[in-house]
């Protein structure tokens, strides 16, 4: 190389722009890193769609008599669309043991930003990602006889976000302390697999026994998969009573609890464990 | 820039449980210095090097790097200082550059300068031409190449070094030297690193010999070697009895044959040689002096060779294991 003067490079001071770019640049690799990894993308698909496809069909043929008038896989989409999101979320925090056990998590440990950017950085891209999932899945919603209603798409996609969000807030978390992925990913089987279960993604929430009733009510998953199936029942003509079975809403007691309050309690809880990963990462220097 | 040490440390201390990995070090490093922590695996190297880095808290003394607190000013230090690890800590699905411009990012370089600054220290780690390749096709060498570059990328003042070339083969070790030169005539830089090689240990200003969690000794090589002792001084000549003879009559020197050449040892060689010449009353064919080496000077302050040191002590390996968290 050439002798040329070498570039000195001033770091600048902490601040809210520089946080900014942190914000951006771990958003953006976790962009790249879902992008350049095919198999992941596909792998993550593949689950959704047996249950959607294999699975709600078997179910459908089962429960036709009992639900004239709709297709139950249209009952199950709402329900898919949040399983592949969360699984894709969780993926993405699952990465941070990945990074730890792989040294890159050090680089940025190191950096002199705010621990809060890089964790907000990566529950955005976790967030992003599981969207950008979640889109694929959106692009099926004729095959199982959901309109392709713009207001319907939009709000399915903020809904959407706002899930993967709190959900990779919540993989984070668990991933703070997490020395290898084989412990990670054991946990989050175990985690996701009641909550899938518990949420009315795979059967609806009416009629349970009360037992189970409260556990569907506590568990956060119901209230993301709420208003997506809300939304998607307000745009097709169902009968009351079919509408009334599929379709019953989150009571608290006699309290139908409205869908902005449902969005509201899935934003504050993704804030709170947001807030839990940032105090963990700050403890763990 | 303050005209200070670039380094200052004072009784610095660290214990994990009940293992004290640092045991109160003290030194100084002054700007444009290559200081090097020498020392077996499990000496305390890498815990002092992460508590300099703002990586572990020291359990006692205190550490200033660049004129700031290791633990009061921890982001102040980070703004001026470059890390490059023992293990990587690169993102191999990521390209070189990738990796670079994350690294940009993230310590807020300045746009119109990243690509320009990016471009030159790659060209300076010769990777420019594989910028584009991901990181996990690169071999150990290139990693590490890639990683000083990286920990130069926003211009440190002191660029910190932990084993920067172990488990690379001697070639790469020898480029990767060959980098560090250049990089010191380039930049305006401090460098501080730890090695358990004896052989680039000549390559810094002054080394501290660390052993057991403590600094043995501080102080350039070559009087570090000078202090351990004497010179050995080889010469050759048509007639080794008399040469034998003549050093015994006219310096006062005990010398035998060694190796095919008649071998003595003196306080300082490459000035006894000229009055060797003059004075010894025959011709001689060849002279070689040979310097007390680095291993000479470890095992006369340590009572052991490096390589003994790293094989004694089973609790070695796990306090290796702590001190890299």
């Amino acid at each position: 190389m050439a002798t040329t003067e070498a570039i000195r490079i001033a770091v600048p001071a902490r601040g809210a722009g520089h946080d900014l770019r942190a914000v951006k640049i771990v958003l953006h690799r976790e962009m790249l890193r879902f992008v350049n990894d095919r198999t992941r993308m596909l792998s993550m698909l593949v689950q959704p769609v047996l249950w959607l496809f294999v699975m709600g069909t078997g179910l459908g043929s089962l429960v036709r008599g009992a639900i004239p008038g709709i297709d139950y896989r249209t009952f199950m989409y709402p329900g898919m669309i949040s399983m592949t999101v969360i699984m894709t979320g969780m993926f993405s925090a699952g990465s941070i043991v990945w990074d730890r056990e792989f040294g890159f998590l050090r680089e940025m440990l190191v950096a002199p930003v705010s621990r809060g950017a890089i964790v907000v950085g990566k529950c955005l891209g976790g967030a992003v990602v599981a969207t950008g999932q979640g889109v694929v899945i959106l692009a099926m919603a004729g095959l199982v006889g959901v309109p392709y209603s713009p207001g319907l798409m939009l709000s399915l996609l903020a809904e959407m976000f706002l899930a993967a969000f709190t959900v990779t807030a919540f993989g984070v978390m668990l991933a703070a302390r997490m020395k290898n992925m084989q412990t990670f990913f054991g946990l989050m089987q175990m985690a996701i697999m009641p909550m899938m279960f518990l949420s009315g993604a795979m059967f609806p929430l009416a009629n349970l026994p009360s037992w189970l009733h409260v556990l569907t009510v506590v568990n956060p998953m119901t209230y993301a998969v709420d208003p997506m199936r809300q939304a998607v029942f307000s745009h097709i003509d169902v009968p009351a009573q079919v509408n009334a079975v599929l379709n019953p809403g989150v009571r608290w007691g006699g309290f139908q609890v409205p869908v902005a309050l449902e969005l509201g309690v899935v934003a504050a809880l993704g804030l709170a464990l947001l807030a839990v990963g940032v105090a963990e990462f700050k403890r763990a220097e | 820039m303050t005209a200070g040490p670039a380094i200052v440390v004072r009784d610095l201390r660290k214990s994990y449980g009940k293992v004290e990995a640092v045991k109160g070090v003290g030194f100084e490093v002054a700007p444009g210095e290559v200081f090097g922590f020498l020392g077996p695996n499990g000496a305390g190297k890498t815990t002092t090097i992460s508590m300099l880095c703002t990586l572990v808290n020291p359990t006692g003394g205190t550490a200033e790097v660049a004129g700031h607190d290791v633990v009061r000013e921890r982001d102040e230090v980070r703004r001026n200082i470059g890390l490059v690890f023992q293990d990587p800590t690169l993102d191999g699905y990521l390209s070189a550059e990738q990796n670079l411009r994350f690294h940009a990012e993230l310590y807020g370089v300045p746009k119109s300068v990243m690509g320009d600054r990016i471009r030159q220290v790659m060209e300076m780690v010769a990777l420019w031409d594989r910028k584009d390749a991901k990181v996990m096709t690169f071999s150990g060498g290139m990693k590490r190449r890639l990683e000083i570059a990286r920990g130069l990328l926003h211009s440190p003042r002191v660029l910190f070094l932990d084993e920067p070339t172990v488990g690379l083969d001697p070639q790469t070790r020898a480029a990767i030297w060959g980098y560090i030169n250049e990089l010191r005539r380039l930049e305006d830089i401090t460098i501080f690193m730890t090695t358990h090689y004896m052989d680039e240990a000549e390559y810094c200003d002054r080394i501290a010999i660390i052993d057991h969690g403590e600094i043995v000794v501080v102080d350039s090589p070559e009087a570090l070697k000078a202090g351990v002792g004497e010179d050995r001084v080889q010469i050759h000549t048509a007639d080794d009895a008399r040469a034998i003879a003549a050093l015994r009559d006219r310096f006062g020197l005990e010398a035998a044959v060694r190796d095919g050449a008649v071998t003595f040892s003196v306080a300082s060689g490459e000035e006894f040689v000229p009055r060797l010449f003059a004075e010894l009353g025959m011709p001689i064919r060849a002279v070689s002096v040979a310097r007390p080496s680095l291993d000479d000077v470890f095992m006369s302050y340590t009572g052991s060779t490096i390589r003994d040191a790293e094989a004694g002590g089973a609790g070695n390996a796990w306090m290796r294991a702590m001190a890299r968290r």
